[in-house]
């Protein structure tokens, strides 16, 4: 008996799920504050600065890191790189639950988040930039349900429903970058109304083309690093087929995202150039944009060239998360660091612990729903009774 | 030359608001857009106001915004720079200028932009800009995102983040309701110093540049509000320069909903023709295939008659 | 007759209004066009 209970105890009590239950036990009573007080009660937010951690990571680094589900599936249904088919459905999987999230954490945002059906039910604010973003994201979330749904019903057996879905394939994957070439720049397209508030170096016409390239940049990494860590924990789960081919995508995503990283470089150069920016350089707001474009762009790029030429697996891993990162900090840069910069310190925003911990409650989750489902639903798998 | 309000109320009556709209000498066509003719604006004359707050008062009480711990005679709540908040439409500020004797004061409220930013922004079209002038603001299909602080370039709405189940966004009116009654906004009547001035955008105009040629070196020759952001119906004239009195001069005249027209005009190609070219590579990379099919066989095919 | 716009940003609500819905049509004709067009390939029914 004894010994039942033992076992039973340790299957349960993982640090993993002590760690994450904390948080959430944490995101939980935050909730309930942010629900029944108000948005002042948990954030910093104020009149000079609307927008905080939750617009700058959950929304922006939100949906530009879930950018790896359109990249793969344009990459091997469009572009035939049939050889990465077994990245599609971890990337699918991954993209439809960072938009899910994304959602989630508005609801948090919105000041009444039970009217997020608005725009398109009551009055549509067609010159919006955030309008089409709304439209697009819901659209796109439901084309990510579909593409993933072919992996739980094959979990649950559904085969007719489950031909029908996979048919379905081509055309919700070009609608699929549709709709992302659309609101991952129109992300971007969002500043564009208040050139008076972002720092010049960051706000240029281009921003839309900046957000769209680098999104595709987020999703190539994403996808790598992902893997990198899902070969580290999910091994077990994976097939013949996924770990065989798994070196060949790290090397294929890394050559493109070196490549791509060196075109982003290019027009943000060109972004100073067109506006004559260049005497901003000197500033020490000029000095951080130099570290994000030589320390973010550029060296990654290089190194990821530098990986791909030697067959360095693990430095093409590495550079992934750091161009992540690079990511996470071009977007935090124009939503919170370099906005406002013309106000003095006391107006400047700095986010709320509860904001961060609501944050960090939400990347939890989709940890735990990435685990849950990995480990129950054919992902880095094909399953036996469906190969084709 | 300030417009009296008794004659203000006259032009109500005789005009009537409903009759506001009429046919503009420009309108053929929806090329040129230059407003509502005749829409209502406030004249600013920085040099006149001594900062005594009654504005703030007068807003406060026609608005019933909560009254404040200070009360509004006490003058050293103008020590602090301060913005307009939830609970405050309008602010005075004092700034010392260099080479002027004594402070300068000025009124912060809506500008009730001739293209405004914050309608522009808004994906329920919860702003409107009104034939009267006034940008409106409707709290019962607001969502909250509060993309049009984001969006407005004089920093003008503030946001209920107290409220948990009905907060809105807060702004200055230019008293709506009560101009469209033919009444003056609180702050206007409440300003002892005539320092205020309702009346048609064109007319006040004229009357800005009257008092610069009347009384040359008083003023800067400038109305600001003429052209910044596209122009808005609250103007303002100073004796001292603009940016002295926190006023941004370098928010260019491109009316804001310009600034983001360029991006979207972009999203319908993406829709039309993004497909179109994704189908093309699509089709492109599939005959590849089955050209390299066709060729692996045949070389399989050869092979075998060789062997033969 | 033709709806006069005062403000630049009322005429181009009404634009992106109708831009918008023409999107939509257009993403289903091109995909029901895309249909007729390689309808009678024979190596694209076989390989779908
Ligand atoms: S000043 Fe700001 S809030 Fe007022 S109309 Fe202009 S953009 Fe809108
Ligand atoms: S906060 Fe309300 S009024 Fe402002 S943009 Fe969002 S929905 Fe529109
Ligand atoms: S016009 Fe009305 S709402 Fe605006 S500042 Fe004056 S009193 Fe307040």
């Amino acid at each position: 008996m004894s010994d039942k209970a033992a076992i039973d105890h340790k299957t349960w009590f993982t640090p993993f799920n002590a760690i994450s239950g904390t948080i959430i036990i944490i995101g939980i009573v935050i909730s309930i504050l942010r629900f029944t007080v108000g948005l002042g009660a948990v954030t910093h937010l104020s009149d000079d600065n609307p927008w905080g951690l939750w617009i700058g990571f959950d929304l922006l680094v939100g949906v530009a890191l879930a950018a790896g589900g359109y990249v793969t599936s344009a990459a091997v249904y469009l572009f035939g790189m049939k050889k990465f088919h077994s990245a599609v459905r971890p990337a699918v999987l991954t993209g439809f639950l960072g938009y899910s999230l994304v959602v989630f954490a508005l609801t948090y945002d919105v000041g009444r988040p039970w009217r997020l059906p608005y725009p398109f039910i009551m009055q549509q604010g067609t010159t919006s930039l955030l309008f089409e973003v709304a439209g697009c994201v819901a659209l796109y979330l439901t084309v990510l349900f579909l593409e993933f749904v072919p992996a739980p019903l094959e979990w649950l057996g559904f085969k007719k429903v489950r031909e029908l879905a996979v048919k379905l394939t081509l055309p919700l994957t070009v609608l699929g970058v549709v709709l992302s070439t659309l609101h991952q720049s129109s992300l971007g397209a969002l500043y564009l109304i208040a050139p008076s508030k972002l720092h010049p170096l960051w706000y240029s016409t281009y921003l839309p083309v900046f957000f769209f390239v680098s999104s595709i940049i987020a999703g190539l990494s994403m996808v790598i690093y992902e893997s990198a860590l899902s070969h580290h924990y999910f091994a077990d789960k994976m097939d013949a087929a996924h770990l065989q081919e798994s070196e060949g995508v790290t090397l294929g995503f890394g050559k493109a995202a070196s490549l791509i990283l060196a075109g982003y470089f290019t027009i943000k150069v060109m972004g100073i150039a067109g506006g004559d920016h260049w005497h901003l350089l000197g500033t020490p707001y000029g000095l951080w944009f130099l570290v994000e474009m030589i320390g973010f762009v550029a060296l990654p790029s290089f190194l990821y060239a530098v990986g791909v030429r030697n067959k360095d697996v693990t430095l093409i891993k590495w550079t992934a998360a750091w161009t992540v990162l690079g990511i996470v900090i071009n977007r935090l840069n124009v939503s919170l660091i370099a906005f406002n910069w013309h106000l003095p310190s006391a107006r400047r925003y700095f986010p709320h612990w509860m904001e961060i911990a609501t944050s960090v409650f939400i990347v939890t989750i989709g940890i735990v729903l990435f685990r849950f489902i990995v480990t129950r639903m054919p992902v880095f798998y094909e399953h036996p009774e469906y190969k084709d | 030359m300030s417009i009296s309000r008794r004659r203000f109320l006259g032009w109500v009556g005789a005009a009537g608001m409903g009759s506001v709209v009429g046919k503009s000498a420009l309108a053929a066509g929806n090329k040129h857009f230059d407003g509502y003719h005749e829409s209502l604006g406030v004249l600013h004359d920085i040099s006149l106001c001594v900062g005594c707050r009654s504005c703030e008062a007068a807003c406060c009480k026609v608005n019933e915004l909560p009254v404040p711990d200070k009360p509004f005679t006490d003058k050293h709540v103008l020590d602090e720079e301060r913005r307009t908040t939830a609970e405050a439409y309008t602010v005075v500020n004092k700034y010392g200028v260099t080479g002027k004797i004594g402070p300068s004061f000025r009124k912060i409220q809506c500008n009730h932009c001739a293209e405004p930013a914050c309608a522009s922004a808004c994906f329920v079209k919860a702003f409107k800009k009104t034939k009267t002038g006034a940008v409106t603001y409707d709290a019962s299909v607001c969502v909250g995102c509060r993309y049009c602080m984001i969006a407005c370039p004089f920093e003008i709405p503030a946001y209920e983040y107290n409220e948990s189940f009905t907060p809105r966004v807060m702004k200055c009116t230019m008293c709506h309701p009560r101009i469209t009654k033919g009444q003056l906004p609180g702050c206007v009547e409440g300003c002892p110093m005539e320092a205020l001035t309702l009346g048609k955008r064109e007319d006040l105009l004229k009357i800005a540049r009257e008092r610069i040629r009347k009384y040359p070196g008083k003023y800067i020759d400038h109305i600001y509000g003429e052209t910044e952001m596209g122009g808005t119906n609250w103007l303002y004239l100073s004796n001292v320069p603009f940016s002295d009195i926190g006023m941004r001069e370098d928010l260019g005249v491109t009316p804001a909903p310009e600034l983001t027209s360029g991006a979207l005009s972009v999203v319908p190609l993406v829709a039309g023709l993004w497909p179109v070219f994704l189908m093309g590579i699509y089709a492109i990379s599939k005959r590849k295939e089955i050209v390299f099919k066709e060729e692996l066989d045949e070389a399989a095919h050869s092979r075998t008659k060789e062997d033969i | 007759m033709e709806t006069i716009y005062y403000t630049y940003q009322d005429f181009y609500t009404h634009t992106k209004g109708i831009l918008y819905l023409l999107m939509i049509v257009s993403l289903f004709g091109i995909a029901g066009f895309w249909n007729f067009l390689t309808g009678k390939d024979d190596d694209n029914k076989e390989n779908e």
